[in-house]
């Protein structure tokens, strides 16, 4: 057998189940070099497999710092969760486990999950593998960072408006955030709860639908969770015949990389040389999204994050009396971006401005959901780049915070309309990956994943240089 | 546009300290990013119906059965200060 650690997660599976392969010898593999990792993904690697056996066969998961685990850190990327140790772990995380993926290591992410490349995490940033002077992206960019390193099998990310999707395209590696409800959010530590989803990020597609297939359940613990789709069936098709993709004409390309263009017109090419038909469709509110985005997300956060007060865990700063203690915790536990969000959200919920932005901002949410809807009359998914351009530096956009939200043009329509999309490695722009984003209609997972995996094939993207 | 007196009453209302420095930079921030998002005022939203939830889910209620909760202990784990069996804080009222 070749390197262990050359076995996508669904080989390894195959070679334990098959006894050519030890889940001791697997697990070993990846936890050593989990604890050899150089770029700062990781902030906690396991010991030991606390599960083996199921179908899952026991391919360890790295797992974002954001779900709680029982007894192991969930800092959520925060000092206000410095070395916080839940009491129970996430249903999603639970469900995993039952079906035989042990926990091997906790990933490095944006503090509670918020932006777009990994340097708002207070464990310091992590280095994307394909050029070490640059971001993976974010928030899910510890996940992101250990798939594409071969540091882990596959890992669980959350996406709120393209945190598992823009990290994944800008580490050369698949990553989809299901339909809003079909994976249970108990246990995940809040951003925006209308709006985040949990999600797989791994080094095919493949691997993705054995995953995702182990997270979706109904859970009396989340009253959102719908269980559904029932069934997620790995993917087989090479064609795309009679498949009809959109490409919407209301997004704006400027900003776009050039490189990143031209990976997206040379995959919808192959798409049509594979059967499928190219078709313009029309998303005339889409390009309100990121406006509408930055008033919702910040207003749920700013909602979430109250319960961060210093009185029944994390950090505490005393300051006198009670009210001190409050504003002096929040003050010392909360990064620059979190109190951004915490400031934008508040006044976006205060009095006399409510109507003018939230109001708004759920009136544009419908009528980006309505694009949505229409255009799937005429088209099975649309496409997109994932995110406008490759990995920036790090520290480039760190004194822009609005350049920064503007990477999530492309993801946060879908997130607004809760429907599902994954992002494909799309073939180099000047050396680093670029994304493409496939979404469709709510719960048609198992669509997405069969047409992603034709488009794999016929792309060819090797993410081998990285995995050492 | 939000000016020093809104940063400061809305940092009040979320609780937050913030530094004399922190201020500043919160002014011209959230000021260019409000430029933006104050694109959605164009928008025509005549007779649109807000969304809270995005995808429909009707009944999903649960049996009103109790069920054991945590622990007290477990739940004290975490907790920076603890007395008489709860959560400990500072006084309401500052001490002279």
């Amino acid at each position: 057998m070749t390197q262990v650690r050359d076995l996508t997660a669904a080989q390894a599976a195959d070679a334990v189940r098959d006894g050519k392969l030890s889940a001791t010898e697997l697990f070993d593999a990846y936890r050593d070099a989990a604890a050899a990792d150089e770029l700062n993904a990781y902030l906690y690697v396991a010991e030991e497999p606390n599960v083996s056996g199921g179908d899952l066969h026991g391919v360890p998961l790295a797992v974002k710092d954001l779900f709680c685990t029982k007894g192991v850190i969930s800092q959520s990327g925060s000092k206000i969760l410095e070395g916080y140790k839940p009491p129970y772990t996430a249903t999603v995380v639970e469900n995993l486990e039952k079906a035989g993926a042990p926990l091997l290591g906790k990933t490095n992410q944006d503090e509670f999950a918020m932006g777009s490349s990994n340097e708002n995490s207070a464990f310091g940033p992590v280095q994307n593998p394909w050029d070490r002077e640059r971001v993976p992206g974010g928030s899910s960019g510890g996940s992101a960072a250990a798939v594409a390193a071969g540091t882990a099998p596959w890992a669980l990310g959350t996406d709120t408006g393209g945190s598992i999707r823009q990290p994944a395209a800008m580490c050369g590696i698949v990553g989809l955030k299901p339909t809003y409800g079909a994976v249970s959010r108990f246990g995940m530590i809040a951003f925006a709860s209308s709006l985040d989803q949990a999600g797989p990020l791994t080094r095919d597609v493949t691997d993705a639908a054995l995953l995702l297939g182990h997270m979706v359940s109904k859970d009396p613990c989340d009253a959102t969770s719908i269980g559904r789709p029932d069934e997620i069936a790995l993917p087989r098709s090479h064609k795309l015949d009679g498949i009809r993709l959109g490409r919407p004409d209301d997004l704006s390309t400027e900003g776009v990389e050039p490189g990143v263009m031209e990976a997206y017109e040379r995959t919808l090419k192959l798409a049509e040389d594979l059967g499928a038909t190219i078709e313009t469709c029309h998303l005339p509110h889409a390009d309100h999204g990121i406006s509408a985005y930055y008033v919702i997300a910040p207003a749920e956060a700013s909602s979430n994050l109250a319960r961060f007060d210093g009185v029944r865990y994390g950090l505490r700063s005393n300051g006198g009396d009670l009210l001190s203690m409050y504003t002096h915790t929040r003050h010392d536990g909360f990064g620059a971006e979190v109190k951004r969000r915490i400031m934008l959200g508040t006044y976006a919920l205060s009095s006399g401005y409510y109507d003018a932005y939230y109001g708004r901002a759920q009136r544009v949410r419908t009528l980006i959901a309505t694009d949505f809807k229409q255009a799937f009359e005429n088209v099975d998914f649309v496409v997109t780049p994932t995110a406008p351009t490759t990995a920036f530096k790090i520290g480039e956009l760190a004194d822009d915070p609005l350049a920064m939200y503007l990477n999530d043009y492309f993801t946060v329509p879908m997130s607004l309309a809760g429907i599902p999309a994954i992002s494909i490695p799309n073939g180099l722009s000047d050396g680093r990956p670029t994304g493409f984003q496939l979404a469709g209609p709510a719960f048609s997972e198992s669509r997405i994943l069969d047409a992603a995996y034709a488009l794999e094939q016929a792309i060819g993207f090797d993410g081998s240089e990285t995995r050492k | 546009m939000i000016d020093r007196e809104q940063v400061l009453h809305v940092a009040r209302l979320a609780r937050l300290e913030l530094s004399e420095d922190e201020v500043g930079r919160m002014t011209t921030e959230l000021s260019k990013i409000l430029d933006h998002i104050e694109k959605i005022g164009e928008l025509d939203l005549e007779g649109v119906p807000p969304t809270s939830h995005v995808v429909e889910v009707t009944g999903a209620l649960r049996a009103d059965v109790p069920r054991p909760s945590l622990p007290r202990e477990v739940a004290f784990e975490n907790a920076p200060d603890i007395a008489d069996d709860g959560f400990r804080v500072p006084s309401p009222q500052a001490h002279a």
